[in-house]
């Protein structure tokens, strides 16, 4: 049978009175269906907005920054190498920035724990780190009072620092505190400028916390011989990532005097890796939520399935009437087919609807997940799916309405 | 010749047991008739009229029906007959719960690929059995004769070569069944062929025919002078 565009209206009006007269029944047969989808939707709605919240973070965190760190390579049975080979030296930081065509800039970090003095009060245990004048620019954050380092300070080792501006309650500085003497580690250091505290993003909920930072150089002379320190840089555009990373592994192997068949003893990081690292974490548990979409649509359409022998055992007599007045077995078959995809349709509509309502409330909160949204592709996998199901589960009661004998059904009590 | 029957036969295996529910039957009815098939249970009629509407098939003979050779037809082309040739008419009704009458009468155009305004051919259908009144009535509002009459409506509406009913009357009371069986006098008179399986010879009164049927052979064939 070729079935007209009128019939198959006719036919999807029939599933709808049929699942008005049965409301509660039809309700609770989809209600697999509906928790499924608005539990999937709602998961894939957050994801997506965590995603974008993730990249947006990486993007303002910059795309073109790099990592270099000592690294004890991984070679199984084999001696290991010595710190000393290992950890990155001041002459190695040279070498990088006269050798790697593709940065804009480097600066080397390191960081030691001491407790600091401002007048009587004292804050032990503060984060204290040591860096170059270039990293203002790396890493975005100008001061806002005062100065920041400058070339000087680095060559002369000066006892100078920046703090940020929570440091300014937590220590009791004055509200300008450029020109204020602060005792870190026992010295005496100067302060010369301000730096606003980083609150956006991932770091935000930190609780309030003081910050100082000193001139590379300064840091080293007052660190143990042991302690190593790391190097951030900037490539010149994020398109040059790649370039960038071959010649520091040029530059730093051939400074380490590495063979052919040694490992790298130090390893270089990119943002971009990071968010290769967090798409694929994405994709992992878009897997899982397709996997449990999976299961409860499993479970919603054997729930169909159910309700659909009830309705053909139930209206057998009436399936004998329809074949006596001229029905074939595949107007029959469509009939009931068209029953379960209209009924598990409703059913994906609705938990849409609901994942939306709950996707909505995740972008209420603050801290919330602005962007969480149902990308299209997901509306429509749902849509098809749902339809699918009904299809699918829908198919073994057709049939065995189809095949009803109508001398039969009609003696059916 | 509207019907043309020759040899029928109709055989039922029920476990190593074979029943000959029609064991040979010949019959001829004329456009314009109005038959009675009666017979006791087990005599065959049922299964004679199963056959006479399509929904059944012969074991062997053949069946002709307004010039169609129907015996041999496959399952999806005896729904198409059924839709445009036979009109049926069931003892317990069998309208459509909590439809209204006018949708019931409309069903076999559901079925149909005929062109037309189907909303208004079910009208004149339901005028026909005068029920006008009664079109947006659900089963459950309307008596057992106002059911019976959107059946027949439902049955006219195709216009069919044939109208078959089986026990028309057989859940009304004495004064809805004169009613009704009136109802099938005047389509006959209007020349439409009526073919009424019954038990009841009260029934029989009312048709210009009657054949009865024993042990799945025709029993007697004879025409009568029918009550009006």
């Amino acid at each position: 049978m070729n079935p007209s565009p009128r019939f198959i209206f006719q036919t999807i009006l029939l599933a709808i009175r049929q699942i008005r007269a049965h409301k509660l029944r039809s309700f609770l047969t989809t209600l697999g269906i509906m928790i499924g989808v608005a539990s999937v939707s709602t998961v894939i709605a957050a994801l997506t907005g965590l995603k974008d919240q993730v990249l947006s973070e990486f993007e303002s965190f910059g795309a073109s920054k790099m990592f270099i760190f000592p690294d004890q390579p991984d070679r199984a049975g084999q001696n290991r190498y010595p710190w000393r080979e290992i950890k990155l030296k001041e002459r190695e930081l040279e070498g990088l920035v006269e050798n790697c065509p593709s940065f804009e800039q480097f600066s080397p970090n390191t960081d030691f724990r001491a407790t600091v003095i401002h007048g009587r009060k004292e804050v032990p245990n503060i984060n204290v780190v040591g860096i170059w004048p270039t990293w203002h620019d790396i890493e975005n954050r100008p001061v806002i009072m005062g100065r920041p380092f400058v070339e000087a300070d680095e060559i002369d080792a000066k006892p100078v620092a920046i703090v940020n501006d929570d440091a300014i309650t937590e220590l009791e500085l004055p509200p300008d505190p450029v020109g204020s003497i602060i005792m870190v580690k026992g010295r005496r250091f100067l302060i010369v400028g301000v730096i606003e505290t980083n609150r956006t993003g991932m770091m935000s909920f930190q609780p309030e916390q003081t910050e100082i930072w000193v001139p590379f150089s300064t840091a080293r002379r007052m660190q143990s011989p042991w302690s190593f320190f790391y190097v951030t840089g900037q490539v010149k555009s994020p398109d040059l990532v790649d370039e960038a990373t071959a010649e520091v592994r040029y530059v730093m192997r051939s400074m380490r005097q590495l063979g052919p068949d040694d490992p790298d003893t130090f390893r270089i990081e990119a943002i971009d890796q990071y968010i290769e690292q967090f798409g694929k974490l994405a994709t992992g548990i878009t897997a899982i939520a397709a996997g449990i979409v999976a299961i409860s649509l499993l479970v919603g359409g054997i729930g169909i399935m159910n309700i659909m022998l009830v309705s053909v055992s139930e209206r057998t007599r009436e399936i004998g009437l329809r074949k006596a007045v001229g029905a074939t077995p595949s107007a029959i078959m469509l009939q009931f087919l068209l029953e379960a995809v209209v009924l598990s349709l409703l059913g994906g509509l609705i938990g849409l609807v609901l994942g939306q309502g709950l996707a909505f409330l995740l972008t209420i909160p603050e801290q919330g997940l602005q962007s969480a949204r149902i990308p299209s592709w997901a509306v429509a996998l749902a849509v098809a799916f749902s339809a699918g199901t009904g299809v699918i589960f829908g198919f073994f009661p057709a049939m065995k309405a189809a095949r009803l004998d109508p001398i039969e059904a009609l003696r059916h009590e | 010749m509207i019907i043309r029957v020759t040899n029928l036969r109709r055989e039922f295996t029920v476990g190593i047991e074979t029943i000959h529910a029609l064991d040979g039957v010949d019959l001829s009815i004329e456009r314009g008739e109005m038959v009675a098939i009666m017979g006791s249970s087990g005599s065959g009629k049922s299964t004679l009229m199963n056959i006479l509407g399509c929904l059944d098939r012969p074991t062997s003979g053949t069946y002709e029906l307004d010039g169609k050779f129907v015996s041999g037809m496959d399952e999806k082309e005896l729904a198409r007959v059924r839709n445009e040739k036979i009109g049926f008419v069931f003892q317990s009704f069998e309208l459509l719960p909590r439809t209204p009458a006018l949708a019931n009468v409309e069903l076999p155009l559901l079925y149909a690929d005929q062109p037309g305004d189907r909303r208004a051919r079910a009208v004149r259908a339901l005028e026909r059995v005068g029920l006008a009144d009664r079109m947006d009535h659900r089963p459950n509002q309307l008596s057992g004769g106002q059911k019976q009459r959107v059946a027949v409506a439902r049955a006219l509406l195709t216009d069919p070569a044939l109208l078959l009913a089986d026990e028309p009357t057989g859940n009304l009371d004495t004064k809805t069944t004169e009613e009704i069986m009136r109802l099938f006098v005047d389509l006959h008179d209007e020349g439409r062929t009526v073919v009424i399986v019954t038990h009841e010879p009260e029934i029989a009164e009312w048709c210009t025919r009657v054949v009865r049927l024993r042990d799945g052979l025709i029993e007697s064939d004879r025409s009568v002078e029918p009550r009006r």
